[in-house]
């Protein structure tokens, strides 16, 4: 079995990709809003192969300071994913979750920043088992770590995970309103032979 | 201000200056002829271009865009033994222990840069390197002031 390319994915089967995104992103709002026990109303995520140098300009503007999560990713399949927020969506939800005053804007704390990486965990999970169930494969999260710097800096990693393998990222884009207002990004990682590994894990001939 | 993107380099010359915005495990490397005042600023992302397969824009690595910035450098009037560069960025963005090799890439991306300038003999002067904050760098084509700003930090120049 030869090594694909993203690239060559994306031109054999452009909607395993959107799928892909589709059902994770889904699956991981849906969690969200349990969670929080409101209603959260999302947009059909927008999938696409983004040129890394290009990668944070598709985000926003390199200095905004954002929220990143990241985790790394085991078993069948090997990587690390990341749900990036702006600031005021990481406010809303960590309000929310703390109880809290929706219009609270101070500075994280330690427990504010454990809240979010909880966010992470379940949106990861959620995210994760979606795409475990379609594939049949065991695939599990590690434990979350949290960033809040720079666009530019958190996405620096991403950037560099798929500039090692080629010239473009994978980025999903979600937003989800109603009850709250949030926009998020997931960015998948795969290392190695692993989007092969779903592809054929779909039937798929690679 | 004259901006350079993630795995881009760029030259100048006074009054102009160069700046890259949020450099996280990447590094940018500050190059600087103090007499012509001819300034370049890379951004690279990789240490080396040799182990990726796909390796066409040489402005990504740190061999292959040290190399190209001091190139374009003395294309533009500076004179090789007068050049002095510093160094900024490689942080780890995210506490994560394990295998992956992206992850510590930003100390790799350092350790790259410092053999690359030494190779070819270009005294490295300072450096603000690691860490686990992003970082913006402006820099003064004047004096090769190379001003860092950080999220929540006063900014400091190395």
């Amino acid at each position: 079995m030869s090594k694909l390319s993203l690239e060559q994915i994306n031109k054999m089967y452009p909607d395993v990709l959107t799928e892909i995104g589709n059902i994770g992103a889904g699956n991981a709002t849906t969690a969200v809003a349990n969670m929080l026990n409101v209603r959260i109303n999302m947009s059909v995520p927008h999938v696409e192969l983004t040129p890394v140098e290009k990668i944070v300009s598709a985000i926003g503007s390199e200095d905004e300071v954002v929220v990143g999560i990241m985790l790394g990713v085991e078993n069948d399949i090997t990587g690390s994913m990341m749900f990036l927020m702006d600031l005021p969506s990481a406010h809303h939800l960590v309000n929310r979750l703390m109880m809290r005053d929706p219009d609270y804007n101070e500075d994280f704390d330690e427990m504010d920043l454990s809240a979010i990486k909880e966010i992470g965990n379940i949106i990861a999970g959620a995210y994760l088992s979606a795409l475990s169930g379609l594939t049949n494969l065991k695939i599990t999260p590690t434990v979350p770590y949290v960033a809040i710097d720079m666009a530019g800096a958190i996405l620096s990693v991403p950037a560099i995970q798929f500039g090692m393998v080629g010239d473009n990222a994978l980025m999903i884009k979600t937003e989800m309103g109603d009850d709250l207002d949030i926009s998020g990004y997931y960015i998948l990682m795969p290392e190695g032979d692993s989007y092969q590994k779903i592809l054929k894990a779909l039937g798929l001939p690679v | 201000m004259i901006k350079v993107g993630m795995a881009d380099l760029k030259v100048c010359h006074a009054p102009d200056n160069l700046t890259t915005i949020g450099l996280g495990s990447c590094i940018g490397i500050a190059l600087y002829d103090p007499v012509t005042k001819v300034t370049g600023l890379a951004h690279i992302m990789l240490p080396d271009s040799t182990q990726i397969r796909n390796n066409s824009n040489i402005a990504k690595f740190a061999d292959t865009g040290i190399q190209k910035l001091l190139e374009d450098m003395i294309k533009e009037g500076a004179l090789k033994s007068r050049i002095r560069a510093k160094i900024a960025g490689g942080a780890k963005m995210f506490e994560i222990s394990g295998a992956s090799n992206a992850i510590n890439v930003g100390e790799r991306n350092a350790i790259a840069c410092r053999n690359k300038l030494k190779q070819l003999g270009i005294p490295l002067i300072s450096e603000d390197c690691g860490k686990n904050y992003g970082r913006t760098v402006e820099l003064y084509s004047e004096n090769g002031d190379f001003l860092i700003k950080a999220v929540g930090k006063m900014p400091y120049k190395i």
